[in-house]
């Protein structure tokens, strides 16, 4: 492991990582007792630059207004604020075309949207007979949405097992993935294991069969360049779901993204105002994608800071992040492994891997880990992460995870990996 | 927190109970009239406990011959459970509760309620505990899990007759 004092010479890093911590005004403050955040819970909910929270008070302060429908001038700045958001989330993800970006609560919503539509008569309903694909490293929110869809529509769930490096095994892929899959849906990057997925792989095989892709992009936004317009069509996702606050931008936000085609052909999700073309007390007729949508007042401000993050992230470049990212995910996983007792669930090379590592620690609790680490002022997560089933296969009840980002230095992973040493001592072991 | 409230939280006896817990492991037969065996989650962290509560007719009416548990969790829960088998076990089901709300009480009471070391003995130490919310539930499971196995068995009619036919 390269030692803590020649860290500077850690290769990937993002050459600014000072100028761009002074972004991020949480990260000066200090926790109980004097101790300097180190915030490694990334995954879980990213921090927010500045340029987001000015943003967002700029426009409650001087812009405020309900959209599309506000004849004033405020509406006009408030309709258009939201409307260039769209556009830079577009931008974002490289999406074919702006009116594909469909504004959520989150993640989960843009996964429920998609799972429930898919349940109506239409091109793509699921019946008795289909099949839907997942895998077995799912987060909750792309496991219960699809149960909920197998379950109400007679049809059958299956699943990608693991190999015990955390990978999937695609061993089975061209029978599990066959002519009555309807649907395949897959973690870009798993939340827990960190692993990155094939999906252009998954993808080719789907599309084979003519099953619908989707993919949920939630751990994938934050860390790997994405850019739909230019993957091969066969390989190209059909629906991709992400949320704001992982971007560094606000929660309350979601993005689900998907081909014209996929979304006309989708029944509406939610009934009420702005989703409609018009109505009558017989029946209605509804707007065209994005609207189709995005029923009720949506959060406006929210969208206007997820604009300003997705940009904000596109000025320092995604691969540059990539990059910082595997570097730093490289330095942690090789720190981790020196401290005793300690096993890191999932693929032990940085490469094909995200930036969150959950491992566990003989001997002690998650929780417990975590409240000694809390008390000197490093911030993880410990639990099941809402991946039960992945937790399952590996045999453990719960883990720890820390998750880095942009703003994460080699001197924080110094600081974690001591501190689970100070966590073996203080629940005295050898 | 600082280095001082994690003392207050991870007390000696609490790391004892954690490192040596008493009563752990399923014991007799959960099927039978006077058991009832639960099990309840922390949906949260997903700390689990398996818990099965025994009863018999004593002199002073129903008794809780034996509290036993499987559990999985942190070092809170863990110890919370052990001192709970110490507390309830021999004692009257009357007693028991009463220890119950006791607990219960200092739990909730976010730090502010000086524990009493006549009725609860170890599971004094967990009035650190009670200064944080996150952990107040890991506290509890257990004690929650035994409270709704004894009230199962106290609503399925009762012990009368059964006393003695034991804990195998």
């Amino acid at each position: 492991m390269v030692s803590p004092g020649s860290t500077g010479a850690l290769e990937g890093l993002l050459p600014e990582l000072a100028v761009i911590r002074k972004d991020f005004p949480i990260l000066e403050r200090t926790l109980a007792g004097g101790m300097p955040l180190v915030y490694l819970d990334s995954a879980n909910t990213s921090q927010k630059p500045q340029v987001v929270i000015d943003t967002m008070v700029d426009h409650l302060e001087r812009h405020n207004a309900n959209i599309a429908r506000a004849m004033h001038q405020l509406g006009a700045e408030s309709t258009e604020a939201f409307e260039a958001a769209r556009d830079k989330v577009a931008a974002f993800i490289g999406a074919p075309e702006r009116d594909e970006v469909i504004f959520t609560k989150n993640a989960s919503e843009a996964l429920n949207l998609v799972a429930n539509t898919l349940a109506w008569k239409g091109e793509h309903q699921v019946g008795e007979g289909d099949e839907v694909v997942i895998t077995e490293l799912e987060h909750h929110s792309n496991i219960v949405p699809w149960q909920l869809l197998t379950q109400r529509t007679g049809s059958t769930l299956r699943w990608f097992g693991l190999t015990d490096e955390g990978r999937l095994d695609l061993s089975d892929i061209d029978e599990l993935i066959n002519e009555r899959t309807k649907v395949v849906s897959v973690a870009w990057v798993s939340n827990m294991l960190g692993t990155v997925n094939p999906i252009a792989q998954i993808a080719r095989r789907a599309h084979e069969v003519g099953a619908i892709v989707v993919v949920d992009a939630a751990q994938a936004a934050p860390q790997l360049p994405i850019d739909l317009a230019a993957m091969p069509a066969e390989e190209r996702p059909d629906l991709l779901a992400f949320t704001g606050h992982k971007v560094v931008g606000p929660t309350g936000i979601g993005v689900l993204w998907g081909a014209r085609a996929v979304l006309d052909a989708l029944p509406p999700f939610l009934g009420g105002g702005e989703m409609i073309e018009t109505v009558r007390m017989e029946g209605s007729t509804y707007a065209g994608i994005p609207h189709k949508f995005e029923a009720g007042t949506p959060p406006i401000v929210e969208a206007i800071g997820l604009g300003a993050a997705v940009e904000y992230l596109g000025h320092i470049g995604l691969d540059a992040i990539h990059a910082h990212e595997l570097a730093i995910t490289g330095y942690a996983l090789e720190g981790l492994q020196t401290v005793k007792g300690l096993t890191v669930l999932g693929p032990l090379a940085a490469a094909d891997r995200g930036g969150a590592i959950s491992f566990e620690l003989e001997g002690v609790h998650p929780h417990d880990i975590a409240q000694v680490l809390d008390s000197r002022g490093i911030a993880v997560r410990a639990g099941h992460h809402c991946a039960k089933p992945a937790h399952a296969r590996f045999g453990v009840q719960s883990s720890t995870r820390m998750s880095s980002y942009l703003y994460t230095e080699p001197r924080e992973i110094d600081a974690l990996v001591e501190a689970l040493e100070y966590t073996r001592s203080y629940f005295k072991l050898d | 927190m600082t280095a001082q409230d994690l003392d207050a939280l991870y007390q000696e006896i609490i790391l004892d109970h954690y490192k040596n817990p008493h009563g752990k492991g399923l014991r007799g037969d959960g099927a039978s009239a006077d058991t009832a065996e639960v099990h309840h989650v922390n949906p949260t962290c997903g700390d689990e406990v398996t818990l099965r509560v025994h009863l018999s007719d004593g002199a002073d009416g129903r008794v809780v011959d034996d509290v036993s548990y499987d559990a999985l969790g942190c070092s809170i829960s863990q110890a919370s459970a052990s001192v709970l088998h110490d507390l309830v076990v021999g004692k009257s089901v009357d007693e028991a509760m009463a220890i119950h709300q006791e607990f219960l009480t200092l739990m909730q009471g976010k730090g502010t309620v000086e524990p009493d070391e006549d009725v609860l003995e170890d599971g004094i130490a967990f009035a650190g505990v009670a200064k944080f919310p996150a952990r107040v539930k890991c506290a509890l499971l257990s004690w929650m899990a035994w409270k709704d196995a004894t009230a199962r068995v106290i609503g399925t009619g009762g012990v009368a007759g059964k006393a003695g036919e034991g804990d195998n």
